[in-house]
């Protein structure tokens, strides 16, 4: 038996659900009488962090969402950019933390699942996967066995669904260790006609639920999602299992009928986070309506589900769709073609009511607005870190050996390849992919047009520990720096903000400085945030991760020759170092790879400087004067030559007026290019910020410093790039 | 030449067979449906990769059941071409077309990179464009690509020239590294490795493009 609403009260069993006094009296209030059980739980689901962003919205506020491009910004299943040729790409990515640390295979492959349904819920073809991945330093034995259960779940989804994983990054760093981060991000492709959104309107219009039946798993996953980690064991029973197979039919089907059956389909939401409530709600709240469903036509896989279980679970690969009224046997029919169960479930009623029937007795009856719009946001007044008010002096680097330094540095985790990961992932099915993983962006081309799709996925967690403003506008920069790299104009961003207990001020301070750092950039980029989502109280003992926004950003190229990789191409060409280098070694891998921690203040970053230096860059590769482009980042400009020089085994015979120390100093907005002899002139004259290096050439990699240099052959440089983290994780 | 291009549940490369054999080679081609009971009129039935009803069995196992099954032992009875690519071999090796079976990959993980190919049989149907002992990369894309079969049977497949692929660098544990081979009649082939994924220079490289070709130019007569 269900406890009453009496006895809900008394004991106060919204608490276990995540619910504080203050909410729950709030809803009852907005009631006009007590919840009972099944109520309670609607809400514990709705107005978790998950669902409702109650302590992000107002940070999510202050994001820029809107310019000439967008069609679609944040609040549906994803962003949606006009590409012209009356084309659209739709892209988001979504966090899979907490899931993927209890049940790593599992996990991550239903965060790709997840982030995939969002994409074709908006009538687009998923196109290409990325996926950005943080784990701890320490490859413990269970450390290891999470990497290679998360990278397998990936690999388990996608592989099997058909649709590539081009591009994403993996991250190591102490703060992960107990708390990974899977953040999936998936990109899709339609006509702009195609749009279709969310929302249940037009009273009597039939709701349709299609997909997978809804057994016991994932019940409550978002509130879940929103806390603390505690038992692992007893978590386990939160987590969904996925059936790519069953999400590949659902999502031709759900294609199929967002294409042909335009006049029937009202809208079309995925079941994820707190299951048929949300989208239910949601579909219904952003229309104006409300809806009535019937609990005993939900196909279910177990026996005696209660219908606080029916409405939280989080089983996978399941569709809501608005159907108008007459056309359910024509949809109906097109899930049937697939073999996929679909039923009539309820309708959408005029009166803004949320009913739910079961075993023929209404057990819940509350305006749709109380699980939607009246969920409180928070704010918690900010404190600066401690660490942040008083930084750690200048880290200033002694690099005697530059040789020994850099052979050090390219066999640190964060800096070596990560292959031996991502050649899990299958990176060409739909025979599109113009450029593999590995490079500075992924790359697919547009069938039916010349033009090509850049994506990459950036965060810089220990970066952010230093200085979140600087670090979040950081992050966005080296996005746009990956895409520019392969000659792709940036569009727009989506993101995942993975960060602690919200409620803490430090925490606060943190998530507040990152998002004023990542609107300013985005604004200098011209790359409006359209969709993301946020991942909270990524804590462990009471310990936050690094502060961790994940940008992921779609850039366009209009000319498929203008795509440009990082891979020297010929002997002979000229390299050139793009941007000034300063002595910026605070938070470096130098500094890591010297003193075993990342401190001190952020230098050497200046927005404006960083933008005029990609547009240039950009510039030179539309003008087709560029044979190879890589952005600096982690290692500085010698690991960034080395990166350059592996996919041809070419070396360099470089000269610079830059220190030993130099060479690995981070500067942010920097470029390595090369230029093809002929060109030289016409390259010096449009980019004025580039300094020349010397040709491309030879075996060894050769760079003369002012205070000595590296001279190593580049076949082992390249060996310890390509090969130190399957060492480390063998 | 006219080519179908078989599609079960949950195969995932049908779309990219059909833009490799169609626009790019140019011969005429089409999506059958794992539901089709007669595959006459075809000269050409090519079973594409992916994860036939999800391959959570062994995979193939069963997509060998599939209604098309029958239509597709006649067609092969009857002499017509088929080519089992990444799921599809293993799905012919399931449904007794050819020899052997694919395991799970030595190092027990899915593996997605571009492979250099021995041609060792360039006299096939499928390999004609080909020479002897020319190396062509094409990308393998699978977690259980692990040629076994027993000795017996190997070695009668050296004996017949059906061994038409292997692998310079072994990358599954595949026995004698055997990338691709031929039934003893060298009209059904099966491979790992996926051709159509190397017929535009734009995504990589164009050396699967031959095998396309080389069955053009058996079924048309001569391809230019």
């Amino acid at each position: 038996m269900a406890p009453t609403p009496e006895q809900i009260k008394r004991e106060r069993l919204y608490e276990p659900l995540g619910l504080t006094t203050a909410e729950y009296d709030r809803f009852a209030e907005l009631l006009g009488r007590l919840p009972n059980y099944t109520e309670m739980g609607l809400q514990s689901g709705m107005w978790s962090e998950h669902c409702s962003y109650k302590y992000s919205k107002p940070i999510l506020k202050t994001f820029w969402t809107h310019n000439e491009r967008v069609v679609m910004g944040p609040g549906e299943g994803a962003g949606v950019i006009d590409i012209g040729d009356g084309m659209a790409v739709v892209f988001k990515a979504e966090s899979h933390n907490h899931p993927s640390a209890v049940e790593p295979y599992e996990g991550a492959a239903t965060g790709v699942g997840g982030i995939i349904r969002d994409i074709f819920s908006i009538g687009a073809k998923p196109v290409a996967s990325l996926d950005s991945l943080a784990f701890g330093s320490d490859f413990t034995p269970h450390n290891q066995q999470l990497i290679d259960q998360v990278v397998a779940g990936i690999g388990g989804y996608g592989n099997s669904i058909g649709i590539p994983t081009i591009g994403g990054e993996v991250q190591f760093d102490a703060s992960y260790q107990q708390n990974p981060l899977v953040n999936a991000m998936c990109v899709g492709v339609m006509p702009k006609s195609a749009l279709q959104k969310g929302a249940a309107a037009g009273a009597g219009n039939a709701i349709i639920y299609v997909g997978a039946m809804t057994g016991r798993d994932g019940i409550n996953g978002a509130s879940f999602a929103s806390s603390e980690f505690t038992d692992e064991a007893a978590d386990r029973s939160a987590v969904q299992v996925g059936d790519p197979f069953m999400e590949k039919l659902l999502t031709d089907a759900c294609l199929e009928v967002t294409r042909d059956h335009r006049a029937a389909l009202v809208g079309m939401q995925d079941m994820g986070a707190a299951g048929l409530v949300s989208s239910s709600a949601e579909m219904a709240s952003k229309a104006g309506y409300g809806v009535t469903l019937n609990l005993d036509l939900i196909p279910q896989r177990e026996p005696n589900m209660t219908p606080f279980e029916i409405m939280l679970s989080e089983s996978q690969e399941r569709m809501l769709l608005c159907v108008k009224a007459g056309h359910e046997a024509e949809i109906l029919a097109v899930f049937a073609e697939y073999d996929l169960e679909a039923v009539v479930c309820g309708r959408v009623t005029a009166d803004g009511q949320y009913r739910l029937y079961h075993h023929d007795e209404l057990v819940c009856d509350i305006p749709v607005t109380a699980l939607t719009d009246a969920v409180p946001t928070y704010t918690t007044t900010p404190r600066i870190p401690a660490a942040l008010a008083h930084p750690a002096p200048d880290f200033v680097p002694v690099v005697a050996d530059a040789t020994a330094t850099l052979q050090a540095l390219l066999a640190l985790p964060n800096i070596a390849s990560k292959r031996a990961l991502f050649s899990r992932y299958d990176a060409q099915v739909q025979t599109n992919t113009v450029v593999l993983p590995g490079d500075d962006a992924g790359v697919i081309r547009v069938r039916g047009t010349h033009k090509a799709l850049a994506v990459t996925t950036d965060s810089n967690g220990r970066l952010l520990a230093l200085d979140p403003y600087r670090g979040g506008a950081m992050t966005v920069c080296e996005a746009a720096a990956n895409l520019i790299a392969t000659g792709a104009t940036p569009l727009g961003i989506t993101d995942c903000l993975n960060y602690g207990d919200p409620r803490k001020p430090e925490v606060y301070y943190m998530l507040q400085e990152s998002a004023r750092g990542i609107t300013e950039a985005t604004r200098a980029w011209n790359t409006p945030v359209v969709s993301g989502n946020v991942s909270l109280y990524n804590e462990t003992s009471g310990e936050a991760i690094a502060p961790t926004p994940m940008i992921g950003m779609v850039g366009l190229i209009d000319d498929l020759s203008a795509i440009t990789t990082v891979g020297f191409k010929q002997a002979g060409d000229v390299v050139y170092l793009v941007g000034q280098t300063g002595d910026d070694f605070n938070g470096s891998s130098l500094q890591f790879l010297q003193t075993g921690q990342y401190a001190g203040r952020i230098t050497g970053f200046d927005l404006p400087t960083a933008v005029a230096t990609g547009q240039a860059v950009l510039t030179a590769i539309q003008a087709h004067l560029v044979t190879a482009c890589h952005d600096l980042s982690d290692g500085g400009l010698a690991a960034g030559l080395v990166e350059m020089a592996a996919s041809n085994v070419l070396g360099a015979r470089l000269t610079t007026s830059l220190t030993n120390a130099q060479l690995f100093a981070e500067t942010p907005g920097r470029f390595l290019v090369t230029v093809a002899p002929a060109d030289v002139a016409a390259f010096e004259a449009l980019v004025p910020q580039a300094t020349r290096l010397g040709p491309v050439g030879g075996n060894q990699l050769c760079i003369d410093t002012c205070d000595g240099g590296v001279n190593a052959p580049i076949a082992d440089l390249i060996q310890t790039q390509q090969e130190a983290l399957a060492w480390q994780l063998a | 030449m006219k080519a179908a291009v078989l599609n079960f549940p949950g195969s995932n490369c049908a779309e990219d067979l059909l833009w490799a054999v169609g626009p790019i080679a140019g011969a005429h081609a089409e999506i059958v449906p794992a539901t089709a009971t007669d595959l006459t009129g075809y000269d050409l039935v090519l079973v594409p990769g992916g994860f036939s009803y999800g391959d959570y069995l062994r995979s193939g196992a069963i997509a060998k059941f599939a209604p098309v099954m029958p239509a597709l032992r006649a067609f092969a009875e009857a002499g017509g071409y088929v080519l089992g690519i990444c799921n599809g071999f293993q799905i012919l090796t399931e449904a007794g077309l050819l020899p052997g079976a694919l395991q799970w990959n030595r190092d027990l993980t899915f593996i997605c990179e571009p492979e250099p190919l021995v041609v060792e049989n360039a006299t096939t149907a499928f390999t004609r464009r080909y020479t002897a002992g020319q190396v062509i990369t094409l990308p393998i894309a699978h977690g259980e690509g692990n040629y076994y079969a027993d000795d017996a049977t190997l070695t009668a497949l050296e004996a017949h020239h059906q061994v038409v692929l292997r692998y310079q660098h072994n990358p599954n544990g595949s026995c004698r590294d055997i990338a691709g081979i031929t039934n003893e009649a060298g009209n059904v082939m099966g491979m790992m490795p996926h051709p159509e994924r190397a017929v535009e220079a734009l995504l990589g490289g164009t050396d699967g493009l031959g095998m396309f070709e080389s069955l053009m130019e058996v079924c048309d007569g001569a391809y230019a």
